[in-house]
């Protein structure tokens, strides 16, 4: 029974030969990457090498130069608006700078993504996600309260509670930690965790943050001039003389 | 129906000539997503509902003032050159007619496009700007039906409610300053407006403020959602809603001045 191989793991995530560039400003330069079901997979790399930019091309928001992109098996250069919007539900995508809805108070803005895609859910049923989202990111107390009154932290956990509302199949985070305190840092790490476990999401974690990249990562990427120029387990990427990655992990633990 | 392909056309003919025509193929494109989505359910009945009402309080007090204060200095002014010919008994036909067809549009539509237009086109963009909108689009939730759809239509249909107000506002006015210099008592007033006024003059009034509200609505959207991005975009959307929306108002008016003297003359 045992002798069986092991299945290799099925990718939701292709990324084969990604251009992007906007104007002359050639951000992406043949990207090639993979996300397997299951798995957390940290991207490393430089401000503005574009990693923002590549999981943008992930749901839709930039159109690649060339390239091909398919997440859970749909081509996303390909789908029209339609078939896209039907993607972007198995998809949450949190966003560096949060994006909070500023008219709305925080229940309205976790409350929106469910509202306008679930039909027929009972006030209860409403509340209730809203409630577990806002205690997954220990922030029920802020639930009547708009986002101007919020800390930059506090708004990034709200930012990524809304994308939890509903129930990602790949979960895309921008810099979940960034700006925020060491023990907040451990809970929104261990909120990725969660995620991965209880729910089997794959996620992409975009940080500069190497204690949260150990922490979640089961893998590592570091993009590079347009590339991912080193990818395994955290010490596998940082078993190396190259100066830039050296860089990168001195800064962060050297004391 | 697929996505535009991502490049942009080859330039043709001039580079600056490119670019206005790139313009305008782009602004037809946004209204005509506007009738494809606006068609489509949901219909955001919520949503629009606030939307009128924002429009409507928003321009409420000055459209108010601007109205009533209208009625009185234009009536006033007219006194003169009538009083010369012995016939300021005409005055209230004489201000009825300016204000139903000329003035109560356009002061609303006016009014209107500084202070709805703007905030719409201010609004939208810092929306653009800090990301809101990408972040209802990768959330599936629709929002230029959302945004868009439900301010175009409370626009087109609030101008027209505020443009009848306006014009009652003007007409107080011009009563309470024939009631103080002529001592026309106000059911002599209404009777000379009521036969002044005919309903070629309502209809096109309404009419014309229905597309004066449509322009409104859409200038300030298209100019908010396609913000550039960065603080200074936000300044820049809700100036270019206030002055193109404006300048389309008063090319939208000779238009309607030329259309309806056609009918009057048949
Ligand atoms: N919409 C856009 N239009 C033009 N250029 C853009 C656009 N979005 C990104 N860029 C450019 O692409 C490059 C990469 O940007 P991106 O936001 O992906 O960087 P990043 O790797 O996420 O950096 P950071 O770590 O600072 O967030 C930058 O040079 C930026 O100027
Ligand atoms: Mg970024």
């Amino acid at each position: 029974m045992n002798n069986e191989p092991k299945k290799p793991a099925e990718k939701v995530i292709e990324i084969e030969n990604l251009h992007v560039a906007f104007g002359d400003n050639e951000v992406l330069k043949g990207v090639d990457l993979s996300l397997y079901r299951g798995e957390n997979l940290v991207v490393l790399g430089r401000s503005g090498t574009g990693k923002s930019v590549l999981i943008k091309v992930l749901v839709g928001l930039l159109k690649p130069d060339t390239g091909r992109v398919v997440v859970l098996g749909q081509d996303v250069v390909a789908s029209d608006t339609t078939e896209l919007d039907k993607l972007r539900l198995k998809v949450g995508f949190s966003f560096q700078n949060s994006a909070l809805y500023d008219s709305m108070t925080v229940r309205e803005n976790l409350e929106f993504p469910l509202v306008r895609n679930v039909r027929n859910l009972s006030r209860a049923e409403i509340n209730r996600a809203v409630e577990e989202a806002l205690d997954d990111v220990g922030l029920k107390q802020a639930i009547n309260q708009v986002p101007s009154e919020l800390s930059g932290g506090q708004r990034k956990r709200i930012g990524i509670a809304r994308t939890l509302m509903l129930k990602p199949e790949i979960m895309l985070y921008d810099e979940p930690t960034a700006g925020l305190d060491p023990i907040t840092c451990t809970d929104i790490n261990n909120l990725i965790n969660d995620v991965q476990e209880r729910r089997g999401a794959s996620a992409i974690i975009i940080t500069h943050d190497l204690t949260c990249a150990k922490e979640v990562g089961d893998r590592v990427a570091m993009l590079f001039d347009g590339q991912f120029q080193r990818e395994g387990t955290f010490d596998e990427v940082f078993a190396t003389d190259d100066k830039r990655v050296q860089q990168f992990y001195h800064y962060n633990f050297t004391e | 129906m697929s996505p535009p392909s991502p490049t942009t056309p080859r330039p043709v003919l001039t580079p600056r000539l490119d670019k206005m025509l790139v313009a305008l193929y782009e602004v037809t494109r946004f209204v005509g997503r506007f009738f494809r989505e606006v068609l489509l359910p949901p219909y955001e009945g919520r949503e629009i509902i606030r939307q009128c009402y924002e429009v409507g309080v928003r321009s409420l007090p000055l459209i108010s003032l601007t109205g009533f204060i209208t009625g009185i200095v234009f009536t006033n002014q007219s006194r003169p050159s009538l009083a010369q010919f012995g016939a300021t008994s005409w005055l209230p036909s004489l201000v009825s007619i300016a204000l139903v067809r000329a003035i109560g549009p356009l002061v609303t539509a006016l009014i209107a496009a500084g202070r709805v237009g703007s905030n719409i086109g201010a609004e939208l963009s810092s929306m653009r700007v800090t990301e809101q909108i990408d972040a209802m689009e990768v959330s599936a939730t629709k929002p230029f039906k959302f945004l868009v759809s439900t301010r175009v239509l409370a626009t087109t249909f609030m101008i027209p409610v505020l443009t009848m107000y306006a014009i009652s506002v003007g007409l107080l006015g011009a009563f309470l300053n024939v009631n103080s210099n002529e001592a026309t008592s106000f059911r002599s007033f209404i009777s000379e407006v009521f036969n002044t006024i005919t309903f070629l003059d309502i209809f096109s009034s309404l009419a014309k403020s229905v597309v004066f509200g449509f322009t409104i609505g859409m200038v300030g959207c298209y100019q908010g959602y396609n913000s550039s991005k960065g603080t200074e975009g936000v300044g820049k959307a809700a100036n270019a809603a206030v002055v193109t929306s404006m300048f389309l108002v008063f090319i939208e008016e000779l238009f309607s001045l030329q259309i309806v003297s056609a009918i009057r003359s048949f």
